[in-house]
């Protein structure tokens, strides 16, 4: 801010009330770290020093209550469901999920009887990444079109 | 203190870890016996990541089964590729190229070092120390862009098959590996910098999580883990497989039987990896890639484009598959994780008629309890970040 520091007198900003809740929701996204198969690796590949996601306000919470949005990233099966579907309820409002790789978007090659086809039939899902597992950069687009989502959700208005 | 007081200290107390727990590498979920803050207790419960790997090998063809070995141990998928076409290929007796061969060990030693960079990472992320993660990931995106410049894909690449690999590698493959490999200890010698003489990690690591050589011996533990209780035996040099005797390389031991000895075990073990990659790169000849036997051969792309007979043969094999011999096979390799083996046996058909896989990780983790026992709850995510688990190979 150095340029423009103590060079004002009191001012004010105008915008609309959404505007500004958006701007926030969507500036600090907070993932649970919630990795299940071989995508959790590339979803850390996508934290780590390469693709950083740190640098769009992404840090990975270790715990659901301080998350507002879940990355299944990986396997989901019917014996880990149960476990998905409580982390979800776990956090608190508003929330987003996207199904990272083919497995949670449709069960992929794992057509079994212990695999769950799709983590949408246990939660409702924002994006879908295609990809076994997907690249890094697939995970970036999923989570800059969230945050394009964000801005346009009505918080106050009708 | 009273009689009341004095009984509920001495309770033992039974709490859950996991499945959701950022330290149990995936979804692993601990039932672990308390007194006060002393592991007394630890059961694990597998089976979170179960997706039936073994009865979908009955209804693939030996072929088809391939991209599903990628997905057990996810860190390193191309060293399971190349323990399931070993296995195959027993039933065979079939001369794999020369040219093929350098690049099948080329690629178990990156899959080894890109494994052991992940697990440098989240071990020492788990205890506290997060610069290494930063690091260690690093080193890891190099390796996979050179997956990526020979295979196309990033981490489940499918590349090695039964009579050889599918396709030579372009030049650029080696430019980056030749980089690589110059690089590669200078960078191990940052991760050591940052851990092997660091306080905490010494406090954190040593003489916990003990298994005496003779537990390790009793509990059939392999890999890394073995090796660190003073076990010298490694499956490259004891029972090589494919043209490892040709390579000069270290068995890394040490007898401290803790986390540390396993820690120094897998540090040394990429600087070894890194000796047998600069071998592999000075030795390897030019070459055919695919094996020339007529029963698992798959034709070239330039062949099938030109000769008829290709074309058929290539149509035949991709969609019917080729029938091996009836009887058992074998084949393992030394994975990052252990010994790795694909046992097959075959009723004569194009699939297998039953698969078992001997992943070492789900070994390693009955060893567990022996390990935890007596330490502290706090050292248990150490404990489990030094054996090296992956989900995906231990429920399979």
């Amino acid at each position: 801010m150095g340029l423009m520091e103590h060079k004002f007198s009191d001012n004010i900003i105008t915008s609309t009330v959404d505007g500004v809740i958006n701007w926030a929701r969507r500036s600090s996204l907070w993932p649970v770290t919630f990795g299940l198969a071989c995508c959790a690796i590339e979803m850390m590949a996508a934290g780590a020093s390469k693709y950083d996601l740190d640098r769009l306000g992404i840090i990975f919470r270790a715990t659901p209550r301080q998350s507002d949005l879940m990355i299944v990233a990986g396997t989901v099966t019917r014996k880990m469901a149960p476990v998905v579907r409580k982390v979800y309820d776990q956090m608190p409002e508003p929330k987003w999920v996207i199904a990272m790789g083919s497995c949670a978007t449709s069960g992929g090659i794992f057509d079994t009887y212990s695999t769950v086809q799709g983590v949408d039939e246990i939660v409702p899902v924002d994006f879908y990444i295609p990809g076994c597992p997907p690249r890094p950069e697939a995970l970036l687009d999923a989570l800059v079109a969230l945050q394009e989502k964000i801005k346009s959700d009505k918080v106050l208005r009708k | 203190m009273s009689a009341m007081v004095k009984d509920n200290l001495s309770e033992i107390v039974t709490v859950n870890m996991g499945p959701q727990h950022p330290s149990t590498h995936g979804v692993l979920r601990l039932v672990v016996d308390l007194d006060g803050e002393t592991i007394v207790g630890v059961r694990p419960d597998v089976g979170f990541l179960h997706r039936g790997v073994e009865k979908l090998a009955e209804h693939r063809t030996y072929h088809q089964f391939i991209p599903l070995t990628d997905r057990l141990d996810y860190l390193s998928p191309l060293s399971n590729n190349l323990a399931y076409c070993l296995a195959v290929e027993k039933f065979f007796d079939v001369k794999i190229p020369e040219r093929a061969e350098y690049l099948r060990v080329i690629f178990a030693e990156l899959a080894r070092a890109a494994s052991h960079l992940v697990w440098i990472a989240t071990h020492a992320l788990d205890i506290g120390a997060m610069t290494v993660f930063l690091y260690a990931f690093r080193e890891r995106e190099l390796i996979l862009d050179m997956f990526e410049i020979a295979t196309g894909q990033r981490m489940t690449s499918s590349w090695i098959r039964v009579g050889g690999i599918r396709e030579d590698v372009p030049p650029l493959f080696f430019e980056k590996l030749k980089e690589f490999v110059s690089i590669f200890d200078d960078r191990i010698n940052t991760y050591e910098n940052l851990l092997t003489k660091n306080r905490i990690w010494l406090s954190r690591t040593v003489g916990i999580g003990k298994l005496s050589r003779e537990d390790a011996l009793d509990y059939g533990v392999s890999g890394p883990i073995m090796r660190g209780s003073g076990i010298d035996f490694d499956l490259r040099r004891d029972e090589p497989y494919g043209i490892y005797n040709r390579f000069k390389f270290e068995v890394a031991v040490s007898d401290g039987c803790d986390i540390y000895s396993r820690y120094l075990v897998r540090v040394k073990e990429m600087r070894e990896s890194n000796k047998i990659l600069q071998q592999a790169l000075d030795q390897i000849p030019e070459g055919p890639v695919m094996t020339d036997d007529p029963r698992i051969e798959i034709p070239s792309h330039e062949d099938v484009y030109e000769k008829m007979e290709a074309l058929i043969r290539r149509f035949y094999i991709i969609t019917k598959g080729f029938a091996a011999p009836k009887g058992e096979a074998y084949g393992c390799v030394e994975a990052p994780k252990g010994e790795l083996g694909f046992y097959i046996v075959s009723d004569g058909d194009t699939k297998p008629y039953r698969l078992k896989i001997r992943a070492p990780s789900y070994v390693n983790l009955g060893a567990l309890e022996a390990m935890a026992k007596g330490h502290m709850l706090a050292d248990l995510v150490g404990i489990i970040g030094s054996v090296d688990i992956v989900l995906g190979e231990i429920d399979r």
